[in-house]
């Protein structure tokens, strides 16, 4: 069975996976994604003809090249092109949760200022405007009142490009600066973490505290149903704790992990490596014998 | 993780603690001046450089 992996750098989550394969004598291919190249209609030249590959670079885009590319020749890959797609798009992410019925935050679309005037006013303040594609918190505005907004709404029109075409406008939940992450990989809610901060933005890349969370089997509930809304393979949740129950707030399809090990108690990248290598052997069980 | 061999950061020029296992293409952080660094070379010795900055689609 063979596994490649492809990546932007090896961060610490790629290290930890690296030693997940090997510790299950399977030799990790790892391939930087600024090698990547060739003709679409061929394996690309610089990675091996693996059983499965494990998608990890930082880009979304490349994410979702690769995903399709591979797949188009028949490749696995993990995740799969309609999980990275809809993960990576807050608008495709609402989308999906609200036609399969999980719970989360109330979300609006604009395309012009105009539009993001009428659709905060029907939100109502405060409320929180999103890149439409983005991550760590980047470019995320806590919008108070209409005159935040229109900062916002500017800032948006003069950074322009494709990304700033859309405004992706979500409500704003009081959490104390508390939300859940859940860790899902392969239909199961595996583990999850509570992450505090001083300001509104829980990002641990920006700096949040991470502790281990005790699994509840509404968490587990929520997320695993999350998970599955995206088109299942191996995720983050991000769930706010509200009166009404957990919110649904955003689903990464490349899952970052390295603070969540040591305070879960829980082998994350072996529970990635284990759920891998059932695709890959599912995979290979597929093929044509020669 | 042990820590083999300290090497120079590219950016300030302080001493960059690297594993005895690094790998190529490693992202490490200098403590000294907090700059994101990438391993390019392993042998014969280990080399660094800084990493590439965060674009607008990165993330999880």
């Amino acid at each position: 069975m063979t596994v490649g992996m492809v990546c932007t750098g090896v961060r610490a989550e790629e290290k930890m996976l690296t030693a997940a394969f090997s510790g299950r004598g399977i030799e990790l291919h790892v391939v930087d994604d600024r090698t990547i190249h060739g003709d679409l209609g061929s394996w690309p030249e610089t990675l091996p003809r693996v059983d499965a590959v494990l998608l990890r670079s930082k880009s979304h885009w490349r994410n979702v090249v690769m995903a399709h590319w591979l797949e188009s020749l028949g490749g696995r890959t993990i995740n799969e092109s309609r999980v990275i797609e809809k993960c990576g798009d807050k608008v495709l992410t609402t989308l999906a949760l609200l036609k399969e019925g999980v719970p989360t935050l109330s979300a609006s679309v604009a395309f012009a200022s105009q539009g993001g005037e009428m659709a905060a006013e029907a939100l109502g303040y405060p409320l929180v405007v999103k890149p439409v594609i983005g991550s760590w918190g980047r470019l995320i505005g806590k919008v108070n009142d209409r005159d935040a907004l229109d900062l916002a709404l500017d800032h948006k029109e003069a950074l322009g490009g494709a990304p700033h075409s859309v405004t992706y406008l979500q409500r704003f939940v009081e959490t104390g600066g508390r939300d859940v992450r859940s860790f899902v990989v392969g239909g199961r809610c595996i583990a999850a973490i509570a992450r505090t901060s001083e300001g509104w933005k829980t990002n641990t890349a920006l700096g949040a505290e991470a502790t281990g969370l005790e699994l509840d089997s509404e968490l587990i509930g929520v997320s695993e149903a999350a998970a599955q809304a995206v088109g299942g393979g191996m995720v983050a949740v991000d769930l706010f704790e509200t009166d009404d129950g957990y919110l649904v707030n955003e689903v990464n399809a490349t899952m970052e992990f390295r603070n969540s090990v040591d305070r879960t108690g829980v082998d994350i990248p072996g529970f990635i490596a284990d759920y891998v290598l059932g695709r890959a052997e599912a995979a290979a069980s597929e093929r044509p014998v020669a | 993780m042990s820590v083999a061999l300290a090497t120079d950061c590219p950016v300030c020029a302080g001493a960059v603690d690297t594993p005895d296992d690094a790998m190529l293409g490693e992202l490490l952080d200098c403590d000294e001046c907090g700059s994101e660094l990438e391993v390019t070379q392993i042998t014969p010795g280990i080399e660094l450089k800084e990493a590439p900055m965060c674009a607008e689609d990165w993330g999880e």
